[in-house]
């Protein structure tokens, strides 16, 4: 899986949580089914789960607001122990927490087994805009130097005696916040003449030509052809049935 | 054969501040040349004007015979890859993901692919000595380190003249005479822009001396050095206890 072609990747994460998200919650054997499906592509990938776990911590503020719904609403109720809930609000955020949560597994397995510069060739190759492209990629390459600059201001700041303690000292916060911003902006304007320098013409090299074998994309494409499959069988059973 | 000549280059700043007042000077191909100066003397806004990022605002630089005009994007190209800068902060010359990445920057706009490419890179590399680090981020590795790599981002463009702003600025006293061993192997016209007069007096024969705008002094490095009237009176000292041998 991390051998694969980011672009190939990128397009199979995506189609994958459009088929979740247009699955009705009520269809719950086919989430479980999707659930399976991204534990297989977690294991295929060999992620060590932990670090899954960790990382997915990151929608937990999303899911908040979910665990509220069934609290309030109108319509038909239903009593679980002392709390009384909505169904149409314990659906709701049902499918709120199971879809964001495919979504977030989705995201973490493609970046996990790809790295960033990677995933931006994968962009790129799917006609992403290159003015983007080359943010990312600048972006990815000064987040160490204007962090590094952020913590020397910072130590200058405590050196002097300065200790954050409450609303006044805010300004200098902010102020600080103004002169990374006009260093940012400086070291812009070099970089960029330096790129100049060395016959910058608006594209960034890209060295890297592969054909990609159509095998390829079968094997991306798996994930989200078995999670329409589960889709069609689920639906067509639960028709049966009813 | 003259690699670079300025004539009579005058430029003022948007903002009505004049940096350059007529300044002249030229350069022989295969000479290694310092540009003194103290600070705020004019020594950037002229190396801006050798590769045509700023245009001139009176006068003319000519690098290997072809004049520098700012408005001509193909001349543009063909001086830029001429003339290769080496900025003070490499870290605003480093820019791509990778070591090797950022070196096949400018050959690759020049037009190189492929295996040619490949190999120019990795010439550069060598040169420097940082091939076993062509794979690693910059922000990886060590300052001096940092700055090999930005002279190797140059040479890799095979250009005319080789162009430092402050080469020995911010290294340890290790880094700085690796980077002099460096440099002098080079085989290379270069413009070396700094007032870390020792390295001019250890790389240089010939120095200009720029301050106010113009060239007040061109001749050999250790005349301009031994004249101490010469050096106080632009804000330029030997350091404490420096002996000129």
């Amino acid at each position: 899986m991390h051998r694969l072609e980011p672009h190939v990747k990128i397009v199979a994460a995506f189609l994958f949580i459009v088929v979740v998200i247009l699955t009705p919650i009520t269809n719950w054997q086919a989430y479980l089914a999707y659930f399976a499906l991204i534990g297989i592509a977690t294991a295929v990938a060999r992620l060590p789960f932990l670090t899954v776990l960790r990382r997915s911590l990151i929608e937990i503020p999303f899911v908040l607001f979910a665990v509220l719904m069934p609290f309030f609403g109108s319509g038909e109720q239903i009593e679980i122990g002392p709390l009384t809930l909505y169904v149409e609000g314990l659906l709701a955020a049902a499918g709120i927490v199971a879809k964001g949560t495919l979504g977030v597994l989705t995201a973490i397995t493609l970046s996990s087994s790809t790295q960033a510069r990677e995933l931006l060739r994968g962009f790129e190759r799917l006609r992403m805009p290159a003015v983007m492209v080359q943010i990312i990629t600048f972006m990815l390459r000064y987040v160490n130097v204007v962090n590094d600059e952020l913590a020397r201001m910072r130590v200058a700041r405590e050196s002097r005696g300065f200790e954050a303690k409450g609303l006044r000292d805010w300004k200098v916060i902010a102020s600080t916040a103004g002169a990374l911003f006009i260093r940012s902006y400086e070291r812009g304007e070099r970089v960029h003449l330096a790129m100049l320098a060395r016959g910058y013409q608006g594209r960034l090299p890209d060295e890297t030509h592969h054909h990609v074998a159509p095998h390829r994309w079968l094997t991306g494409l798996a994930l989200p052809v078995s999670a329409l499959v589960a889709l069609a069988v689920t639906t067509l059973l639960r028709g049966a049935v009813g | 054969m003259t690699a670079l000549s300025v004539e009579n280059l005058a430029f003022e700043y948007p903002d009505g501040n004049q940096a350059l007042f007529g300044v002249n000077f030229r350069i022989e191909a295969g000479e290694r040349v310092a540009l003194l100066g103290p600070n705020g003397s004019g020594k950037t806004t002229l190396i801006l004007h050798l590769n045509g990022i700023l245009a001139a605002g009176h006068g003319s630089v000519t690098v290997d015979g072809t004049v520098v005009d700012t408005a001509d994007k193909e001349s543009l190209k063909r001086v830029r890859s001429r003339v290769g800068v080496v900025f003070q902060d490499p870290d605003d010359q480093l820019f791509m993901p990778t070591v090797a990445e950022d070196v096949a920057f400018g050959p690759y706009n020049m037009g190189l692919r492929g295996e040619e490419l490949e190999h120019v890179v990795k010439d550069a590399l060598e040169q420097v000595g940082m091939l076993n680090f062509r794979d690693r981020p910059p922000h990886h590795l060590s300052f001096g380190q940092r700055r090999r790599v930005a002279v190797a981002t140059v040479l890799a463009m095979k250009p005319r003249i080789v162009v430092l702003d402050e080469p020995s600025s911010n290294l340890d006293p290790a880094s700085r005479r690796e980077l002099a061993e460096i440099l002098r192997s080079l085989d290379i016209t270069m413009l070396m822009v700094t007032h870390d007069l020792p390295y001019a007096a250890e790389l240089c024969d010939r120095s200009l001396l720029l301050s106010g705008g113009v060239i007040v002094a061109d001749g050999p490095t250790r005349g301009i050095l031994a004249d101490e009237s010469l050096l106080a009176q632009h804000r330029l000292e030997l350091p404490l206890g420096y002996r000129l041998t």
